[in-house]
């Protein structure tokens, strides 16, 4: 069953690798810099080492794919936005696997009655503007500059071929590599709880762990959609929106690396604040979008004239169409799984104003007289949002602090649960806490975090250090998806 | 590093100024063919049909091999076609100079005395438009923006070989006492002379568009 449920995570890393290769090769490629062959070994090869050896950096990350809650659910999440990404990689169109992917969950999320984060629609809407045009602009500045050190420099033309090549090689390979460790987590991230794959060791020299084996199966799936179909979405980048010259490919491949390291890279934005430097403001960038704002930048600083606008106005109505696409499919795959299969495609999450849900709310400042009637139980968020909005206003933070206080979730740790967790998945202080609460039983998730919180500091949430208390979060996603796994 | 690949010569770039060398001592060979044949020195004249056809067939060679790299190892992709057309035009005028001395060693035209100088100075101005498309050449592969600089003076020189032929022509058709059979083989000469420096601008003036696509 497992390997069944897999093959929509591989579909899904398929389709990346045929539509998301052409943001790292296809200039190059499009230029005939490289050939399509040599780039599709080295994107190949580089997916695959960042996948393994960075995607498995937080072997507990789950991707986008981590809010649905039922495997066949995700199962159909990840085959929707699979499907969505394939469809609009045989028309040629660079689309972004990540926003068919939030496209496939919203459907999900439409269809078991969960609350759609309306934050990740506004980001997709927003990269959709803003990827391009910060692109845009700095691909037309970084050509201005590169093409005036070409000018002072006096580099003899096949010096200069020879150099090209090396940086987009570079760059390329570079590109893929966090490709690889960036996306992995998308492709097969859900899996990795009911991996049941064991620890492999080659001959002493390195160890591959369950995640890493996965990562592994899954960049292999990427690397093979490089191979079998990324040509033509290289050529659509490379040469289908503008003739480019191979150094105004670099500086395309270029551009799209820099933006996405400025306006997109957390660690960035944290090593500049942390140094008490001005940091530059997080903004949603995709690479799919930012590759095509690149190459336009470069062609109106030449004058504009080689943009073939008809096929730009194509890619444009591309984006919009994948995520909705996807929230089609996912919400029409699902009802027919649901219903006429008879699969359970989410779990129910219900709600309701317990005593414990209630102290906390008050606890964190918000007035609950005239939310003490939602002792019911509420079967999905949807219903329970409406209740609350007919009796009190909220906003958004409040929403969330009462939305997540009351969500039902009845637990129980298991000495199953305890005994899988991965060797380095945890510190032992934190498997020690984990250990004592053996046995005992949850009506909400915040009680675990609450609990674990009060059994060990290495649970506990320090005000102010963003990178410790976001690692915490992340191992309590993994302990509660651990304990889900094996309930 | 990069500084080593910026400096290393690469093996194509060596290949393509050692053509380019090849052309431009075959307009100095053709210059001092001509001037053993009028001073009548057949030996030396011998010599340097030998020599330029060696530097021919070196030329054909290079020529050969630059654009089997180009093609193989996908080289400049996007100005291969534009560079690979600029070295048979470059190869053209080397033949041309080859051509020339050739057809002195075939023909012995009789070049009287008083039309000497002319025909020297025909010559010097062709080889010299050849010079400087070579120069535009040189510059074209390593510092594209000075190639106007150079190609200014190969219309100059072609511009000199036109005024030279013009001058000789009516020199040889005002001569009395020759046959008109004479006159028109003298003429011919001089034609084949000027040949080169029109077709040093033909050159010129494609490489011109070849630097337009590339600065784009």
């Amino acid at each position: 069953m497992f390997a069944f449920f897999l093959t929509s995570g591989l579909f899904l890393g398929w389709s990346l690798g045929a539509n998301d290769a052409a943001n790292v090769f296809g200039t190059a490629v499009g230029t005939r810099m490289i050939s399509f062959r040599k780039a599709a070994a080295y994107c190949g090869i580089f997916v695959i080492l960042g996948a393994v050896i960075s995607g498995a950096g937080a072997a507990k990350t789950l991707g986008e794919l981590g809010s649905v809650n039922a495997i066949v659910g995700a199962f159909v999440v990840a085959l929707a936005a699979a499907v969505t990404v394939y469809w609009l990689t045989v028309l040629g169109y660079p689309v972004s696997t990540t926003q068919a992917i939030v496209g496939a969950i919203i459907g999900w999320d439409l269809f078991s009655g969960a609350l759609i984060d309306y934050g990740s629609l506004e980001r997709i809407v927003l990269s959709w503007v803003i990827s391009p045009i910060l692109a845009a602009i700095f691909s037309a500045l970084l050509y201005k500059a590169i093409a005036y050190g070409i000018k002072c420099l006096k580099i003899h033309m096949f010096r200069l071929d020879a150099l090209t090549r090396a940086a987009l090689l570079f760059a390329g390979v570079a590109g893929a590599y966090s490709l690889g460790a960036n996306n992995i987590s998308n492709v097969v991230g859900i899996f990795v709880p009911i991996s049941p794959f064991a620890e492999i060791s080659f001959l002493g020299w390195f160890r591959l762990n369950a995640a890493q084996q996965l990562f592994l199966i899954g960049g292999l799936a990427i690397a093979v959609g490089t191979f079998t179909y990324g040509k033509k979405v290289m050529l659509t980048v490379g040469e289908g929106i503008t003739e480019m010259s191979p150094v105004a490919a670099f500086v395309a491949v270029l551009a799209n690396a820099v933006v996405l390291f400025l306006f997109a890279s957390q660690d960035l934005q944290a090593f500049l604040l942390g140094h008490g430097l001005p940091a530059f403001p997080l903004v949603p960038v995709s690479s799919s979008q930012a590759i095509v704002g690149s190459v336009i930048g470069i062609a109106l600083i030449k004058g504009g004239r080689g943009i073939r606008w008809r096929m730009l106005g194509e890619i444009t109505m591309a984006w919009i169409a994948t995520p909705i696409v996807a929230v089609i499919i996912s919400f029409i795959s699902l009802f027919i799984l649901q219903n006429v299969f008879q699969q359970k495609t989410f779990i129910p999450v219900e709600y309701r104003m317990t005593a414990e849900a209630e102290q906390r709310i008050r606890s964190a400042g918000i007035r609950t007289d005239h939310l003490a009637d939602l002792q019911e139980i509420y079967p999905n968020a949807s219903q329970f949002q409406k209740a609350l909005s007919q009796r009190a206003i909220l906003d958004d933070r409040e929403m969330g602090i009462v939305m997540s206080a009351t969500e039902i979730d009845r637990t129980m740790v298991t000495s199953q649960s305890i005994n899988r967790i991965n060797r380095s998945a945890l510190k032992d202080e934190q498997k020690r806490a984990l250990q004592q609460l053996w046995g005992k039983t949850f009506e909400h998730r915040w009680q675990i975090e609450t609990a674990l919180a009060e059994l060990s500091p290495a649970w506990r949430m320090t005000p102010g250090d963003a990178e410790k208390n976001k690692e915490i979060m992340r191992d309590l996603d993994y302990v509660y998806r651990l304990i889900r796994a094996t309930d | 590093m990069a500084e080593s690949i910026l400096k290393r010569k690469i093996g194509i770039e060596k290949e393509i100024d050692e053509f380019l060398d090849q052309v431009s001592e075959a307009g100095l060979m053709c210059q001092n063919g001509m001037d053993a044949y009028l001073k009548g020195n057949m030996e030396a004249f011998s010599q340097c049909l030998a020599s330029i056809r060696d530097t021919e067939h070196r030329g054909d060679d290079l020529r050969r091999s630059i654009e089997q790299d180009l093609y193989r190892k996908t080289l400049i992709p996007e100005s291969r076609g534009d560079v690979m057309e600029l070295l048979e035009d470059m190869d053209a005028l080397l033949d041309r100079f080859t051509g020339l001395i050739w057809q002195f060693e075939i023909e012995h035209p009789d070049i009287c005395v008083e039309f000497h100088e002319d025909f020297k100075e025909l010559l010097r101005c062709s080889s010299e438009s050849v010079e400087a498309v070579v120069r535009s050449c040189r510059a074209f592969f390593k510092d594209i923006y000075s190639v106007a600089n150079h190609i200014h003076k190969v219309i100059f020189w072609e511009k000199e070989s036109d005024k030279v032929t013009t001058r000789l022509q009516r020199a040889i058709f005002g001569r009395p006492n020759l046959r008109l059979s004479h006159k028109m083989h003298l003429r011919f000469f001089a034609k084949q002379v000027e040949r080169i420096a029109d077709e040093a601008e033909d050159v010129s003036d494609r490489l011109n568009i070849y630097v337009i696509k590339r600065m784009l």
